[in-house]
């Protein structure tokens, strides 16, 4: 249960950080989302065998993080958890892929090994850009960039509910198993019928509490749009930020920065 | 100063599956007056209050709200004018902070955004919670939510204040600060209740509903000094005007 209860803390963590007043906060959230979303483009875009070209884009979730005052250990929680995932896609590369790619004199590394560690890699990654892209800007700003760039009001109206009813679901189930946990006698594990009936009222309690919340919304004149907390209005400033991070991750991704750099250090030594 | 007044006249509402929450509900609430709705569990209460903003359509009767007949046209103009504050503030509260949340309702009254923050802070300032407003509805107090879930509706500068049950769930301190504040509200204002000491201090007029209909309407001492209409509707006198249970003397009245 105390998982639970620390994943929904952890999501209030994201809210209470995108409240901070730097540079980053207060830049246009559509140039945010934009970057992001060049970044996570350019990383997913490598071939599956490359991992050293992928490590100068280590400087964009480090500098976002420094420049956005967030505590790299938020970040660092949250992106572990698509490790599993990340791992159980990449986790039978290396004994299909057997073929030597890497040989570090007695150490050789086949294809396989390279692959895993690329998915992991590119996974943690796009992720930690996407939660430091809410964490800087905050989702209801950023679901009112995704519409200004676009995307229709009802799937950015869709994604600001679902947002928000996370809360509503998580404290409903957390009373739930709360309740089950007091009368079950200690024991860890609930049966399958205890089980389905659980997930059931939970539906229906959280489709009620979900009713009162949108009548609440609607006895306040919600008419289906969302307003930001502040107004923005896409600057210079923005556009440099944007064209800024674009071109570099351009350039990173059409020459092999560490390669080069390599190539560099290894040059001076000989 | 037509529109702070509510008429309902012969309401009527039957429910999906059949059940009758109103059989006939008629009453008249005139500018400034201050009415409890009292009745036993599922005597229609909460049924009636969610009529009073269209959250429900009546099945028969109507409703008039100030200079209009409640319609699904005049049902954005109707909600402004109608503030209603839910029993449960954690369904109120949905935006990440204090201040997103009271600036909610204006905003979706598409007022200007300098106005919108006066007004926010005026709100806040009011129910006394100026100094959560930067912080998340999920780390207040109940005491202090409930303050906020007030300030949501008072930043639309509402005509009619509505409220469900609006001292449950307070502890004493809250609950008598809370009656300090509703007392201040030059609103018309309407609250349900099961709070009795808290009608009998706030409110001077109180409909009392039985079965989905209005079994009385007067004075709410005069209601409350009737004992059989009491038993029969399932409630009773409020604590202060029962006797001392220590030296046995009958307290106010």
């Amino acid at each position: 249960m105390a998982r639970i209860d620390a994943a929904s803390l952890d999501i209030t963590q994201l809210d209470r950080l995108a409240l901070g007043d730097t540079f980053l906060h207060r830049l246009d959230p559509r140039a945010k989302v934009l970057v992001t979303a060049v970044f996570i483009i350019a990383v997913v875009s490598y071939g599956k065998y490359e991992v050293t070209a992928l490590v100068p884009f280590v400087l964009y979730p480090a500098v976002m993080l420094a420049q956005g005052r967030i505590p790299f250990r938020v970040i660092a929680r949250k992106a572990v958890f698509v490790l599993p995932f990340a791992l159980a896609i990449g986790i039978f590369n290396p004994f299909f892929d057997r073929e030597i790619l890497v040989r570090l004199g007695p150490l050789s590394i086949n294809a396989g090994w390279v692959s895993c560690a690329a998915i992991v890699a590119r996974s943690l990654l796009t992720v930690a850009a996407a939660i430091i892209l809410v964490a800087v800007t905050g989702f209801p700003s950023v679901c009112w960039a995704l519409e200004r760039l676009g995307m229709p009001r009802t799937f950015a109206v869709q994604l600001l509910f679902l947002y928000r009813y996370i809360f509503v679901l998580v404290e409903e189930g957390r009373n739930a198993s709360r309740a089950r946990e007091l009368r079950s006698a200690g024991k860890r594990t609930m049966g399958m019928s205890t089980f389905v009936s659980l997930i059931g009222h939970l539906l229906l309690r959280t489709w009620e509490r979900a009713e009162r919340i949108h009548r609440a919304m609607l006895a306040r004149g919600f008419t289906g749009e969302f307003h930001a907390r502040r107004e923005f209005r896409f600057t210079g400033t923005d556009l440099l930020f944007l064209l800024g991070w674009s071109s570099l991750f351009m350039v990173m991704r059409y020459w092999n920065v560490s390669r080069i750099f390599g190539n560099l250090v290894t040059g001076i030594f000989r | 100063m037509s529109h702070h007044i509510v008429e309902v006249t012969k309401l009527r509402h039957v429910y999906p599956d059949g059940t009758e929450a109103l059989r006939g509900v008629s009453f008249r609430i005139t500018h400034g007056e201050s009415v409890a709705i009292i009745g036993a569990n599922g005597a229609g209460k909460s049924t009636l209050l969610l009529h009073l903003n269209g959250h429900l359509v009546p099945s028969e009767g109507s409703i008039r709200i100030g200079d209009y007949p409640l319609t699904r046209t005049t049902l954005p103009e109707i909600r402004r004018t109608v503030g209603m504050v839910f029993q449960n503030p954690d369904d109120q509260l949905f935006m990440p902070t204090v201040y997103d949340d009271v600036a909610f309702g204006p905003l979706n009254l598409g007022i200007p955004r300098e106005e919108v923050e006066q007004r926010v802070l005026d709100a806040l300032e009011r129910v006394g919670a100026g100094h959560v407003r930067n912080k998340a509805p999920y780390h207040l107090s109940g005491g202090e939510k409930k303050r906020v879930a007030i300030a949501t509706v008072l930043s639309m500068s509402p005509d009619i204040l509505v409220m469900d049950e609006p001292t449950s769930g307070l502890d004493p301190c809250a609950r008598r600060q809370l009656m300090q504040l509703l007392k201040e509200f030059h609103h018309t204002k309407i609250f349900t209740s099961h709070d009795l000491d808290m009608v009998l201090d706030v409110c001077e007029r109180t409909i009392v509903l039985h079965e989905g209909e209005v079994r009385a309407d007067g004075p709410t001492r005069e209601i409350f000094a009737d004992e059989r209409l009491l038993l029969e509707c399932r409630l009773e006198k409020p604590l202060s005007m029962q006797g001392c249970p220590v030296c046995g003397t009958a307290s106010r009245r």
